[in-house]
């Protein structure tokens, strides 16, 4: 099976604390650490588990600038075989039709009987999957928590809905699909394997390459823009226990005494 | 403005989801003067019911009735909208697992513009849709202009725009005949029920509610110690239960359980939407969380900005004592 997987380079919001900056037009990127989206890493392992059981090639494909090489480089620590960098200038200030519109003509370029991508990443839109399989005319499923590959043009594969229930589907070949959290385990990179493939060739394409026109992804082409990053007024928000942690914890348990917090 | 607002109403067995009744609000604040139109898809006497429901709150529903549409498939859904839908038309579809799976899709096929999770709507400029959104897990939010002149499909989160005293006296109108030949490359099988656990996290009055703050697993014993000497029951966010350190069946949230307790202790949970989804009834609400611009101290009745690792075996150690 070829199966292709699309990932992001995110700021990681468990490491970081996210700040706006002065004007409100970008958050504060100085001091982020980033990584591959969470999402992205268990559709990387499950790419790797089915191609393990089937046979095929893996391939990680990103778009992103000259930074998002690291994370391709990761995930093809973690057992990927190839890795494939969209990149130009004229791809900056895309908005998810755009991000789409540039993975579709990566993929008319190969042939591929899956795609994955996270279910969503730092913007949490969870958009990009849905929209690359309408352009490409194949079935989708978001939130895939279950795949079963069987023999000819079928897969069988479960979503995950509201209260953790699983939807059960069969779904033809080529398809995309949405990786939910929680459907593997993802194996741990260390430095070891990011050292083995230090040094593998990734080819970067850009706009020219996959025959893209100026102006139709990019800024120029995006329906949908974003004026600026705020920090909503807080409303009512939580009464903050000041003092040193001896007090605030004197404090928490009066409180807890008064609504049954403690029987 | 001119252009036509619809709202896609999910349901299941008979009855509309809450949703139904939050979509009508948002579309308000695009056009304070729009004529909604509910579309509700199905088939036999349950469509029937939320039909006649909806029509007491939109003024127009078209029904689709085809047995294909038994359950909602995205896929059969997108097809009847991409027909039914006039062109420049504003969709309006729950932000839940169903508008997930089907919205991205028909934005395109519809060549509309997409802004999805919309959590705020500030009207409408020339052809630009002003939207509120968050992004970063709820840490920062983001204005989007959103050019809507080829059409829009919104998808809205839930408890975003609060239920008004929308009433009508619609007509039910019967589209079911333009609907198509209701045909999927993916089809439905079965819904497998979530697994039952040990324990029954949504009996409990009092919740310590462990995420990922706790770091590792053996510190899961931290909050099992607090919870024992408090007696409370341990759940947990759902990074918890993708580690594998605590079981399905005591994640909070949208993908997990709905709980009302009368008290909810969250450590190091950040207070993403799909977890505060599943906390119902209005419970006291305490965080304890290292970052004071968490999203969970928004919600939060008593917030402590602390290394929970620190604090919380204090804390345990206080009450231990007191007893
Ligand atoms: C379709 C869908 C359904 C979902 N359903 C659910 C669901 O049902 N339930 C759910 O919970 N999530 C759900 N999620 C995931 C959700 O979006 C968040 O990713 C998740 O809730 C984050 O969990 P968290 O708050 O534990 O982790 P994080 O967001 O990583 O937050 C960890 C917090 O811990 C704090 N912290 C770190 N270390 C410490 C310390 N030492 N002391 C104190 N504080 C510390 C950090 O400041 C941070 O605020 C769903 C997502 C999707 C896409």
């Amino acid at each position: 099976m070829e199966i292709l997987v699309c990932v992001k380079r995110v700021p990681d919001t468990a490491e970081n604390e996210i700040v706006v900056n002065g004007k409100g037009t970008d958050i504060e990127r100085g001091d982020l650490v980033y990584s591959v989206n969470e999402w992205d890493n268990y559709a990387v392992e499950e790419a790797i588990q089915i191609r393990d059981r089937v046979g095929g090639t893996v391939t990680v494909v990103t778009v992103g600038d000259g930074d998002s090489e690291e994370i391709l480089r990761r995930e093809m620590a973690m057992g990927a075989d190839k890795g494939i960098l969209l990149s130009d200038d004229a791809f900056n200030g895309s908005d998810g039709r755009g991000i789409a519109a540039i993975l579709k003509s990566e993929i008319e370029k190969g042939k591929y009987d899956l795609i994955l991508t996270g279910a969503q990443a730092d913007d949490g839109a969870a958009q990009v999957g849905g929209m690359l399989a309408a352009m490409l005319d194949m079935p989708y499923a978001s939130l895939v928590n279950k795949i079963e590959t069987e023999s000819g043009n079928t897969i069988k594969i479960g979503r995950e809905i509201e209260g953790g229930n699983q939807e059960m589907s069969e779904i033809d070949l080529p398809c995309v699909l949405s990786i939910q959290t929680g459907i593997n385990e993802p194996r741990y990179v260390g430095i070891r394997g990011i050292r083995k493939v230090a040094s593998v060739e990734i080819p970067v394409h850009g706009a020219g390459d996959l025959g893209i026109a100026a102006g139709s992804v990019g800024a120029a082409g995006a329906k949908v823009k974003r004026v600026d990053y705020f920090i909503p007024p807080a409303g009512e928000g939580a009464e903050i226990l000041e003092g040193s942690s001896d007090e605030i914890a004197e404090k928490l348990i009066e409180l807890l005494k008064s609504k049954g917090g403690i029987k | 403005m001119t252009q036509p607002i619809f709202a896609y109403i999910a349901h299941k067995n008979g009855v509309a989801d809450d949703s139904a009744l939050e979509l009508i609000v948002a579309a308000k604040k695009i056009d304070p003067s729009a004529s909604v139109t509910a579309i509700v898809c199905g088939n036999g006497a349950e469509l029937d019911s939320v039909c006649t429901a909806m029509a007491a709150v939109y003024p127009e529903v078209w029904k689709v009735s085809n047995p294909a549409l038994a359950y909602p498939n995205a896929e059969v859904i997108r097809g009847v909208l991409v027909n039914l839908l006039p062109a420049g038309a504003v969709m309006l579809v729950p932000h839940d697992t169903f508008g997930m799976d089907l919205s991205p899709g028909l934005s395109i096929k519809l060549n509309a513009a997409f802004v999805s999770d919309v959590v705020g709507i500030e009207g409408v400029d020339g052809s630009a849709l002003k939207a509120v959104r968050q992004e970063f897990g709820g840490q920062v939010s983001t204005h989007i202009h959103c050019d809507m002149a080829s059409g829009v499909v919104l998808n809205i989160r839930s408890g975003a725009f609060l239920a008004d005293d929308s009433k009508a006296s619609g007509a039910v109108a019967d589209k079911s005949g333009q609907a198509g030949d209701c045909k999927a490359k993916r089809r439905f099988i079965e819904v497998v029920a979530a697994e039952v656990g040990d324990v029954d996290i949504t009996k409990s009055d009092v919740l310590v509610s462990v995420g990922r703050g706790i770091e590792e697993q053996d510190n899961i014993a931290i909050a099992q110690e607090l919870a024992d000497t408090i007696g409370a029951v341990v759940s947990c966010s759902r990074p918890i239960v993708d580690a594998k350190w605590l079981e399905k069946a005591r994640q909070v949230g949208t993908s997990g359980k709905t709980v009302k307790p009368k008290v909810y202790i969250a450590l190091g949970i950040s207070g993403s939407f799909q977890h505060l989804g599943g906390l119902k009834g209005n419970p006291f609400i305490v965080a304890i969380n290292k970052n004071p611009k968490a999203p969970i101290f928004q919600v939060a009745d008593i917030g402590v900005v602390l290394d929970l690792l620190e604090f919380v075996p204090e804390l345990t150690e206080k009450i231990k004592e007191m007893k």
